[in-house]
């Protein structure tokens, strides 16, 4: 299916428990450009990227209906979760270093997946380490852990895991609330550069953020889709919800 | 500047009483150590000797030396932990990495959770029961199979609750970052969970080590005699299935209770032997065990 949709999500509700977190939202994400989702805590930001690489059902009580489709094939249905899961990137908003090398790090889901050549892993590791901006820092201590990194450098070996197993989607939740604006704006810079590769989901709470980089936003609150469009829209005194207008510059209320 | 008010002084004298308060209860759990270890090594050390751990009872065992109960002790400390070890470890890992919250693990919590507070005597006689009588190792006969399984029984709910907990301490953004990149759960419990909660889960192990050495009632119905000689001083000389064997635990209960004619300090070095080969066990395993953290990766 030739689609110029790599994500296609209809109707989709979510719930804990019989608490309901989104009420049947529908939208499609286009390959290979940057989607921002913006909105205040408890929107479901975190648990809509959950849902699509069906990492929520690790969460009990948790389920979904509707449907998430990924290259035209749908989530719920797939036959190889784990493929599914390896096609999409995930950075969680604290970085998180596996209790392992940075090395081990980064070859942990190629690992799984089962390669076992040393030298394509080398190679790969070093590829996602340069892809991430972390590979000049660490080259010389790839056999130290990853945990005794810094915060900026652990998030940014987080993406390079989430580089590992080469996925044509990057979901980024919050990235950089746990780093220093300089660190921030590095990986930005890779953003812009991978973005020629995959797609990229950026969820965030700093709307400048998605206005830099993003090319359309959508605005989710409460588990409602508010408005989503192209910037120049979402950015603009042309928004169609007032909502909108008021959350991007800061007098929601 | 900084002038000391009523107010002040009165919390600072309060926070001097809490400290010694506090510090004189902590000093005085050091009391009994001393005086129980203490008195029963001065009164046990005179018996002790070469010949007394390392040759057979004599005379009732009045005379002679404990090296029966000795190797009775370590076989039956072996095989209930070779049963109960592993049994515990996967269970627990069941139950914390797998299990969802359904009616199945609800009735399996209640089990380990009740069953962890079964008197031991109790469980003696259901060893008596299914392990002596039912399973019938050794023609209705005691047998150590049927004591080190009593004992497994009896320490797979501990094992269970201490490996549950080690598992439950490694971060959960562990696990979803491996199930984000793909990880099957099996993969991210072997190259992330267990290697990082091993010392802990062994810890709980370790610590049964001392109760399956000195649980006296249990054993007592099901597979150790009050007296059962070796041939020799060989180590292989029980049969695990087939034979009833001698115990440090028992043999100081019928040492300081039913023989006759008994040296005054022969008791007090059969507990000294018995606290020695806990102490030695757990000394092992705590060594062991800041090996491991010395290498803890967060």
């Amino acid at each position: 299916m030739a689609s110029n949709k790599k994500i296609e999500v209809h109707d989709l509700r979510t719930f804990y428990g019989a608490k309901e977190v989104h009420h049947g939202i529908s939208f499609d994400i286009a390959p290979n450009e940057i989607f921002a989702i913006i909105g205040p805590a408890q929107s479901g930001k975190t648990t809509l990227l959950r849902a699509i690489n069906r990492t929520l059902e690790f969460t009990a009580g948790s389920r979904m209906t509707g449907s998430i489709k990924v290259d035209g094939e749908d989530v719920q249905k797939t036959s190889n979760v784990y493929e599914l899961r390896r096609k999409i990137g995930m950075v969680a908003p604290l970085p998180v270093g596996l209790p392992l090398t940075i090395y081990d790090n980064v070859a942990f889901a190629p690992r799984a997946s089962g390669i076992k050549d040393k030298s394509f892993l080398d190679a790969h590791v070093e590829k996602c380490l340069r892809q991430a901006a972390l590979w000049e820092e660490v080259k010389d201590r790839l056999d130290s852990l990853g945990t005794k990194l810094s915060g900026g450098q652990q998030q940014r070996l987080t993406i390079a895991r989430a580089l590992s197993h080469q996925p044509e989607i990057l979901c980024l939740d919050e990235f950089s609330i746990a780093i220093d604006p300089v660190t921030t704006m590095r990986i930005e810079d890779v953003l812009k550069e991978l973005k020629k590769e995959m797609t990229i989901i950026l969820v965030t709470n700093l709307v400048q953020q998605a206005r830099r980089l993003a090319s359309r936003t959508m605005f989710l609150w409460n588990g409602d889709i508010i408005e989503l469009d192209h910037n120049d829209v979402m950015f603009s005194d042309k928004t169609k919800d007032k909502r909108t207008y008021e959350y991007v510059n800061g007098i929601f209320g | 500047m900084f002038t000391e008010t009523p107010f002040i002084r009165k919390k600072r004298r309060n926070e001097v009483i809490a400290k010694f308060f506090f510090g004189g209860m902590a000093a005085a759990m050091v009391i009994p150590l001393f005086l129980i270890v203490g008195y029963i090594v001065i009164q046990g050390w005179p018996s002790i000797s070469w010949e007394f751990l390392t040759e057979n009872p004599r005379s009732g065992g009045a005379k002679g030396g404990i090296w029966a109960a000795i190797v009775g002790t370590f076989y039956i400390v072996f095989f209930s932990l070779a049963f109960s070890a592993p049994i515990g470890v996967l269970a627990a890992v069941y139950l914390n990495e797998y299990a969802t919250e359904n009616w199945f693990t609800r009735i399996v919590n209640l089990a380990v959770i009740n069953l962890a507070g079964v008197p031991s005597i109790v469980h003696g006689l259901f060893g008596v029961g299914a392990f002596v009588y039912f399973a019938n190792f050794n023609n209705g006969k005691k047998s150590i199979i049927a004591a080190a399984l009593t004992l497994a029984v009896m320490t797979l709910p501990v094992i269970i609750a201490s490996t549950k907990e080690a598992l439950a301490a490694v971060p959960r953004q562990f696990r979803e970052a491996c199930w984000n990149v793909g990880a099957t759960r099996w993969q991210t419990i072997w190259k992330i969970v267990l290697p990082n909660s091993i010392s802990g889960i062994l810890t709980g192990v370790i610590l049964q080590v001392s109760r399956t050495a000195g649980e006296t009632a249990p054993v007592m119905l099901t597979g150790v005699a009050t007296y059962k000689l070796l041939d020799s001083t060989g180590l292989f000389l029980y049969h695990p299935i087939t034979d009833q064997c001698m115990a440090l635990s028992m043999h100081l209960y019928y040492i300081a209770t039913q023989a006759n004619n008994v040296p005054h300090s022969t008791p007090f070095a059969i507990a000294t032997v018995l606290i020695g080969v806990v102490l030695i066990v757990n000394a092992a395993a705590i060594s062991f065990r800041v090996y491991l953290r010395s290498r803890k990766k967060w």
